[in-house]
């Protein structure tokens, strides 16, 4: 199952992440993670968040250059090298990661989950589960 | 098979067109030198006689007209006959100043008209077509100068003015009219509000658009062909120099025919002055050689230009000029090359990407530095930091292939661009600063 995560282009100013966030924040969507890239002159705040389509329409209105991605979550288990497999599934059938990261869930105490945005989405979440690793599902994180 | 409004003239050779100027410019002079103190005076000062004008090759000898000489002369000084002997005004719509009111006796309108309708006979126009001129009407000469050519040729003329998009389309529909006449942003908005209301091309007759009056793209014109079913053709003029119709493109759609046979046009070096040799780049003047109530003499028109002598498939010998590039107090010099803002929008809007942009001149060691900063918009933004790069990279090469120079593409955020007044900020030249 794929994830939809929303992603936002921002300057990289003092100030403009914490306006974006707390935009969010006053639209009453609640957000289970955030990852930001940057560079020295623009930033792409990356969320999972519960009601997409309410958080879309909300940065619509109010004019913000952003997209939705189809992005996979991995459960990462307590066991050593459960990551490492995970890559080495998608290494096997040509997959290239574009980025990663991770963040702990609310429901399972000490349980973290990883997003993985990758080239070809679909692939990536067949070989995985082919390989008997799960991909979770929008209502498993939230 | 190409046909003509008065082929004699259009098709007319070099050499009989360059006598006819000599002639017209001799006569022209002398008129404006004995009836138009404001000019009278400026000869003097520069001392020339109206006999020194004895050709077309002495025209560099008169000294020029600008747009505030025109604002200082308003209203009437620079009219060269008796109002009394006037029939119509139209005026500038003085946005940038002073408005400027130009004069018409019945032979200028005549005149007028008739360069129209070489304009609408020249995109295949002919009695039997039915022009739908949406451009205002009143003041402006948009509407006035179409309207005039559209009955000289014979069509019936629907004098619709702009505005009022529902009644425009439908008299499109139910009269079946074959020829538009209005700006290029009208004829956009035409095409995208006959799909709104649920037609295609093939529910209207609109086989050819004659658009003017503002600055449009090579990708305009192929967007407003195909929203409307047309083919689309330029027009120029300016209400300093009659209105509309000072040239116009025919159906070879490279360039526009300037009536030569009133008006001659120089091309200049707009910092020297200096009279330019044919095929450069340099700023467009215009002397209108019959006009007899507002007859302006070497009238810089700022917009910046190329003329060209080609031969044109159409049979019309009148020198063609481009589309203006620009204006000239927009014209920059960045290492040695003239690049004018209005390059850098065209190669945006054929990329894809907003019209919103600035750009920044500097100078680093001595040497020029150009960043053009482009808001993105949802449909160009990709979530990789990579991909933006890629981007960055791509426009920047295309704006090198349009300038011959490379600037360095910053992407920013929407509403990030500051504005004045709604419009975007477009130029910000640090070098002035520093000096
Ligand atoms: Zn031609």
């Amino acid at each position: 199952m794929s994830i939809r995560q929303v992603s936002i282009f921002i300057e990289n100013q003092p100030g403009k992440l914490a306006e974006v966030t707390d935009f969010i924040a006053k639209q009453q969507i609640s957000l289970r993670a955030l990852s930001i890239a940057d560079t020295q002159e623009f930033g792409i705040v990356r969320i999972i968040c519960e009601d997409i389509d309410k958080a879309v329409a909300a940065l619509k209105a109010a004019e913000y250059v952003h997209t939705v991605t189809e992005v996979f979550a991995v459960e990462l288990a307590d066991e050593a090298g459960s990551l490492a497999k995970v890559l080495a599934t998608l290494a096997t059938v040509g997959i290239q990661v574009e980025y990663t990261y991770a963040f702990l869930s609310t429901k399972k105490e000490g349980s973290a989950y990883m997003i993985f945005r990758v080239d070809r989405n679909d692939d990536a979440i067949q070989a995985l589960n082919g390989a008997g690793i799960h991909t979770v599902t929008q209502q498993e994180i939230f | 098979m190409a046909r003509y409004y008065q082929q004699d003239i259009e098709c007319a050779s070099r050499e009989q067109i360059k006598a006819l100027q000599d002639e017209r410019l001799v006569k022209q002079v002398k008129h404006v030198y004995d009836n138009v103190p404001y000019y009278r005076n400026l000869m003097d000062e520069k001392g020339v006689k109206p006999e020194d004008i004895k050709s077309t090759d002495d025209l560099h000898k008169l000294p020029f007209i600008t747009k505030a000489d025109l604002r200082e002369a308003y209203p009437t000084g620079m009219l060269a006959v008796p109002m009394k002997d006037c029939v119509e005004i139209h005026s500038t719509s003085g946005t940038t100043g002073k408005r400027v009111v130009a004069f018409y006796t019945q032979k200028d309108l005549d005149i007028w008209h008739e360069c129209c309708a070489r304009a609408i006979m020249a995109v295949g126009g002919d009695e039997n077509d039915v022009v739908q001129v949406a451009y205002g009407y009143g003041l402006f000469t948009g509407g006035a100068g179409l309207d005039g050519g559209a009955h000289k040729v014979g069509c019936l003329t629907l004098p619709m003015s702009s505005g009022n998009t529902d009644r425009q389309i439908q008299f499109m529909k139910d009269l079946e009219a074959t020829i538009l006449c209005c700006t290029p942003s009208y004829a956009a908005y035409l095409g995208e509000s006959l799909h709104e209301m649920g037609l295609t091309p093939d529910d209207i007759k609109l086989k050819a658009g004659i658009f003017g009056a503002e600055p449009w793209t090579e990708e305009m014109r192929r967007s407003i062909e195909k929203s409307l079913g047309i083919k689309a053709y330029d027009i120029y003029g300016l209400t300093e120099t009659s209105g509309p119709g000072v040239a116009y493109e025919c159906t070879a759609q490279a360039g526009m025919h300037i009536n030569e046979d009133h008006f001659i046009a120089e091309i200049i070096d707009p910092d020297t002055g200096e009279v330019l040799p044919e095929g450069s780049k340099g700023e467009l003047v215009f002397t209108s050689i019959t006009k007899e109530a507002f007859p302006l003499l070497r009238y810089r028109t700022r917009d910046i230009c190329v003329l060209s002598r080609e031969k044109c498939p159409c049979g019309r010998t009148h020198v063609k000029m481009t589309k203006p590039m620009g204006r000239s107090d927009d014209m920059m010099i960045i290492r040695g090359v003239n690049v004018f803002p209005s390059q850098i929008e065209t190669v945006l809007l054929e990329q894809g990407y907003t019209p919103n942009y600035r750009i920044e001149v500097d100078r680093v060691n001595n040497n020029d530095t150009l960043d053009v900063f482009v808001e993105l918009s949802n449909e160009m933004f990709s979530d990789t930091v990579k991909e933006i790069a890629i981007k960055e990279k791509e426009l920047a090469s295309a704006i090198k292939t349009m300038l011959g120079i490379s600037p360095k593409v910053h992407l920013v955020p929407a509403k990030s661009i500051t504005r004045s007044e709604g419009k975007a900020v477009r130029v910000i030249d640090k070098r002035k600063l520093h000096d």
